[in-house]
């Protein structure tokens, strides 16, 4: 029976069955893809709408409950002329939206608040919005634009003239679609013929398979069109991230090493593909015992992961510079301990999606992705194609910080579209997301510190192992990126770094924001803790005195010549650590033992770009006939603003305003390569080239026009006219050769690849063309009866060599602040056992306290307009500025990260013990 | 295909129940979470358009809370001051989103150790209403609750709502959640409880329950005891000891170890006792 309901405001009729959840029937039945689903659990809040003017999640609605009542989503809110409500408007003002996935259900929510309160405070703002996960923005952004709903505080935006847009806070080219609900993610948009694929995962970490007789499964499911296994993939069914390992097949081949692991997959009808349990499909199981862990993986006689891997050693990294171990004999004070992080979830509110379909004897795969060449080549691999019969359209990201620059959904759907030769999607399941996509790599570090009396640095030692899980994935970079950031921002005359990656069964550990630097991070910055209370220095002084500054070298013997700007960090956040560490104590000296304040400082560093390894990006701007100004952009927007920020540098360098430069991204077709928006090197690398491919672009105008460097453009229809103080120039475009990439008349490109030399067998050399330094420090109230920690406040000062756009930088400084907050302090992924949003705790609205941001700006000449990277760096110096400030406020040190209440109860308790 | 049926009469509901196994659904909040990336195929009694079973009423000696009224309902309905700790409960449900769905009755039929709801209504000695076509029942809820996920209801039966015997009108309640992060956060260990002083001020009774320590939340009862006849002031909180939480049988878990919910535990409840009596 038909149900009809108000669908913002007008009325929507479904024959879906009465128990369907009312966010499919939206987005699968309606068209209404505006609501999106994070976890189809009612954890994330993205799907909000609302019924009859109340916020619900309306993926626990049955769509029988919204029979004759009114339903509103995000495509309601903008009047009907079109133009954004001021809350809107806020949102996309403050850059409250980043990815975007999560904002829809942010204004739903924020909706139903105003509904009830006009004038709300900030606590009642966070209590209405508090059932909505963001994962990019740490949400103060956010409240910050409903704020502004309330008592608008005058700030007006304007998009930056021509010349102004480097550093400019101008707003985002794609800002408009992510808050009124038109923006397209990986999940909404597929032909509707379309067939669905899912895989049939593996219940067990290890094991060996065989896979039945599947025609008892094709009677019973008429729906059923195939079932996909390891026989039917025609190239290398193996997968990676480095061109010469392949070791994650796209089907697992009668072994599965993790939990999740992609076993078959059915292809067919929605209702099949769903309807089908996975006991149902014939796949017999002999079970291993799990090797969970670097205990179990590195014991004698240990099951091998992997054939040629003795021990179950994926790969050692190792930095060698002077003599740590004679060196540390010298010093006055030696420290040593040792530090343990377990594996963390990229949590992207956007689960992995996408569609593919194949065309004459090429493939196109519409897909959400960090990465569109490195997929393309994968995909290319795996059905044995040559790489350019392999197209990859990127949808928006919903998030992606890592987790999505390996393959997710692209084998199935590619392989399924390329033999049934029809439209094939997937959307994965917040469990699947969770069990499958890669983690960061869970790490057990043993470290010593050497300093002498007067505070100088002596020596470091540093053994880590990293548990990489069931395939290499990233684990190489890990290894490599270890020991070259391992002392810390510091200059230390010796040093000695290993770290080795280790396989178990545990999920692939992958890309995460920092690769395996922010876990090292805790070690190094505990030891400074330590030994600056040995010597009795202030511990942000230490740092001072100990940051590498230009003209020093690195332990791996790069000498930095330009943009090092710890020191000035660590300058800014003098004053306000001084306060805070005062305030504490005074706190504690005036309140009962039972909370303890805190203030503690963490510093980082952070190589942009692949490590010792050529990533260059190249950039295309061109003109055509009727003048139109385009930038094909390959650096792909997950949520950090490349699309906004490529614009920007495109812009001063051509000499236009950001608003006549279209921008064509992402496409492998339509752009270039601009390797993969990972490593903090798009705003280096990708903004580099397009700064180049403008500049260029700009000369070849200017010798047309034999025009000086001062020169002005406009354009007009099929023209361009060069001013030139008096003289004028009028340059006709229908009358050049439309032979340009993209049919353009005149064509600007460029390839930066940043300079980086291999590392020899000490790791000697120059593994990056830049760094990222920053300090940050923490604020923090510790319950000591309970052990809970709530982080109070943080100040975060970063070197980003110059801010394209501050407004960006700082959202993504809010957003590595909550992710490092949830690190330190939550995040705790275990297969299996947290593989859903409300058993994994990520930080929401009530965890991110307020964040002031000091941007330092110490140029860096390689890249564009002096910038570097920042994706990263924001998240590295927040856990160890919160143990340091855990450290102040009770005297005690944590060691492994989270540090959950009951771990930091018993280390209290622990503590009490030691001092009778 | 499954059968779908939302009635609007009990009598209709009772009588598809009587005709065979059915699910009931009222907010939805803990159905669709435990069915993530499958089609549910059984068959559903949705209960939410049933005339009278969607209000919080003051029937005289009692209160009764009906099967479809939802957390907002509570939090907006006008009841005496020692319904405060369930109104601090039904903030903590989720986020709005699902205090705007999700059902009391809902919370506890779900019979989950950590359902925020139930240690409230321990400590109130809610009566649970359990009709069928063959009658009406009452069940003390400590007594309906068996054990995880597991309740006292008969297939046939469904429960129809909440009997809340009244306190005086001076008791006072609260509710004390421990989790690791602000919203959105399943407790580690969750106390509630509810306190009645006589005029020379000694506590006359006292109901402490605590959830997430044990299959089903636990009334610490020779606490109680030895609670009444004290003058109600913050120094009550010093009789506890840890012997008064042998009720309790904690398990470790990713949210935290057996030793620390009973320490936890120890500290919420002083915590509620010195708000209460102090």
């Amino acid at each position: 029976m038909a149900i009809a309901f108000n669908l913002n405001g007008k009325t929507a009729v479904t024959d879906a069955d009465p128990i369907c959840r009312l966010a499919n029937v939206l987005r699968e039945n309606l068209g209404y893809t505006g609501t999106k689903i994070g976890c189809d659990a009612g954890d994330c809040g993205a799907c909000t709408v609302l019924l009859d003017g109340e916020q619900v999640c309306s993926c626990l609605v049955p769509v029988a409950q919204v029979e004759g009542r009114n339903v509103m989503t995000v495509e309601g809110l903008a009047s009907k002329n079109g133009r954004l409500t001021a809350l809107q408007q806020a949102f996309h003002e403050y850059s409250a939206a980043q990815c975007g996935i999560c904002t829809p259900g942010m204004l739903m929510a924020a909706e139903d608040l105003f509904k009830h309160n006009e004038t709300p405070t900030e606590d009642q703002i966070m209590d209405a919005m508090g059932g909505v996960l963001c994962r990019c923005t740490g949400y103060r952004n956010i409240v910050d634009a409903v704020k502004h709903v309330v008592r608008p505080n005058g700030v007006s935006f304007k998009n930056p003239t021509v010349g102004d847009a480097m550093g400019a806070r101008a707003l985002k080219t794609d800002g408009i679609q992510k808050v009124d609900g038109t923006e397209k993610y990986g999940a909404d948009e597929a032909p509707a013929d379309a067939l669905w694929a899912r895989a049939v995962r593996s219940p067990y970490a290890n094991a060996t398979f065989t896979l039945g007789d599947f025609q008892p499964l094709y009677n019973k499911w008429p729906g059923l069109v195939r079932v996909l296994t390891a026989a039917d993939v025609p190239g290398l069914n193996g997968y990676g991230v480095y061109p010469h390992i392949k070791d994650q097949p796209a089907f697992a081949d009668g072994e599965v090493r993790f939990k999740g692991e992609n076993v078959v997959a059915l292809i067919g009808d929605y209702d099949s593909v769903y309807g089908i349990s996975n006991e149902d499909v014939p796949i017999v199981y002999e079970r291993r015992d799990d090797i969970y862990g670097l205990d179990a993986a590195l014991a004698d006689n240990a099951h091998l992961i992997h054939e040629g891997y003795p021990g179950n050693v994926m790969a050692e990294g190792y930095v060698r510079k002077g003599n740590a171990a004679a060196a540390m004999k010298t010093a006055d004070v030696v420290v040593e301990d040792s530090y343990q992080t377990g594996f963390v979830e990229h949590g992207y509110i956007e689960p992995e999606a996408g569609w593919a379909r194949r065309v004459g004897d090429r493939l196109e795969i519409t897909v959400s992705t960090q990465a569109p060449y490195m997929d393309r080549d994968e995909v290319a691999n795996i059905i044995g194609l040559p790489k350019e019969s392999v197209r990859i359209i990127p949808t928006a990201c919903g998030g992606g910080f890592g987790g999505k620059l390996d393959l997710g959904v692209h084998p199935v759907i590619g392989l399924a579209a390329w033999i049934l030769n029809k439209p094939v999607r997937c959307t994965w399941n917040r469990l699947e997301s969770m069990s499958a996509s890669t983690k960061r790599h869970p790490s057990r570090i043993t470290a010593r510190y050497g300093c002498n009396l007067s505070g100088d640095l002596i020596a470091y030692e540093v053994d880590g192992d990293f548990d990489t899980g069931a395939y290499v994935s990233w684990g190489l970079t890990v290894k490599d990126r270890v020991p070259v950031h391992a002392t810390g921002p510091y200059f230390v005359p010796n040093v000695e770094a290993k770290a080795r990656g280790i396989f178990t069964n545990g999920t692939p550990a992958g890309a995460f924001r920092g690769f395996g630097i922010p876990q090292a991070a805790i070690a190094h910055d505990n030891l400074m803790d330590r030994m600056a209370e040995e010597i009795g220095m202030d511990p942000l002084e230490f740092r001072l005195r100990n940051a590498i500054r230009k003209g020093q070298e690195t332990a791996t013997g790069q000498v930095l010549e330009y943009s090092a700007g710890l020191d000035q960090c660590l300058e800014a956040l003098r004053s306000p650590w001084k306060k805070a560490r005062a305030a504490a104590e005074k706190f504690n000296a005036e309140t009962d033992d039972v909370k303890r304040r805190g203030v503690g400082v963490g510093c980082m560093w952070y190589g942009c770009g692949n490590t010792s390894l050529s990533n260059p990006s190249t950039m295309q701007v061109g003109i055509g006939s009727s003048g139109t100004v385009t930038l094909y952009s390959g650096a792909q927007d997950i949520g950090q603003g490349t699309n906004t920020t490529m614009v920007q540098v495109v812009a001063d360098a051509l000499g236009v305003r950001m608003d006549q430069i279209k921008l064509v991204w992402g496409d492998t077709d339509m752009t270039a390569d601009a390797g993969k928006s990972s490593a903090s090197r798009q705003a280096y690398v990708s903004g580099r080239a397009a700064m180049e491919a403008g500049q260029n672009l700009r000369r070849q105008i200017l010798r047309m026009a034999n025009a000086g460097d001062s020169a002005t453009f406009e354009f007009g229809e099929g023209t361009l006219t060069v001013t030139d103080g008096g003289a004028v120039r009028e340059i006709d475009l229908t009358g050049l050769s439309a032979n340009k990439h993209g049919g353009n008349v005149l064509l600007g490109e460029a390839t930066f690849d940043p300079p980086a030399t291999p590392l020899d067998e000490m790791g000697q050399g120059n593994p990056y063309g830049t760094y990222g330094f920053g300090a940050q420090v923490a604020q923090v109230e510790v319950d000591t009866e309970l052990g809970t920690v709530k982080v109070l406040h943080v100040w975060a000062a970063h070197d980003v060599g110059a801010a394209i756009n501050p407004i960006q930088v700082e959202g993504q400084i809010h957003g590595g602040v909550a992710q490092g907050l949830g690190l330190a302090l939550m995040e705790e992924y275990i297969p299996g056992r947290t593989e859903n949003l409300h058993d994994y705790l990520m930080p929401t609205f009530g965890d991110v306290p307020p964040i002031d941001v000091f941007l330092i700006e110490d140029p860096e000449p390689t890249g564009p307009y002096g910038a570097k990277g920042i994706g990263e760096p924001a998240l590295i110096p927040t856990p160890p500025a919160i143990f340091g400030a855990i450290y102040h406020a009770t005297g005690v040190h944590m060691k492994q990260a989270p540090a959950t209440p009951d771990r930091v109860r018993a280390a209290i308790l622990a503590h009490k013990e030691e001092i009778p | 295909m499954s059968s779908y049926v939302r009635p609007t009469t009990l009598s209709d509901a009772l009588g598809s129940l009587a005709e065979g196994r059915r699910t009931i659904v009222a907010g939805g909040t803990d159905f669709y979470p435990a069915r993530v990336g499958t089609i549910p195929d059984e068959d559903v009694l949705d209960i939410t358009s049933i005339d009278g079973l969607r209000l919080i009423e003051d029937k005289g000696d009692h209160y009764f809370i009906g099967a479809a009224a939802t957390w907002t309902d509570l939090i907006r309905a006008d009841l005496p001051d020692w319904f405060s700790a369930m109104k601090l409960a039904a903030r903590e449900v989720g986020g709005q989103q699902i205090q705007n769905a999700g059902t009391v009755v809902g919370n506890v039929c779900n019979a989950s150790p950590a359902a925020d709801g139930v240690p409230g209504l321990i400590a109130l000695e809610a009566i649970v209403r359990l009709v069928s076509v063959s009658g009406e029942r009452d069940v003390p809820i400590s007594e309906f609750i068996l054990g995880n996920r597991r309740t006292a209801r008969d297939p046939i039966e469904m429960v129809t709502g909440l009997v809340v015997p009244k306190f005086s009108n001076d008791a006072k309640s609260t509710f004390l959640k421990l989790g690791a992060r602000k919203y959105l956060v399943i407790s580690i260990v969750m106390v509630s409880a509810i306190m009645e002083k006589a005029a020379d001020g000694a506590i006359t009774r006292c109901n402490i329950a605590v959830g997430s320590c044990s299959e089903v939340a636990k009334r610490l009862r020779d606490l109680e005891v030895l609670l009444v006849g004290n003058h109600a002031d913050a120094s009550v909180a010093d009789l506890i000891t840890t012997d008064h939480l042998s009720p309790l049988s904690p398990i470790g878990d990713v949210r935290g170890s057996a030793d620390y919910r009973l320490d936890a535990a120890l500290t919420l409840v002083r915590r509620a006792l010195v708000e209460l009596a102090g």
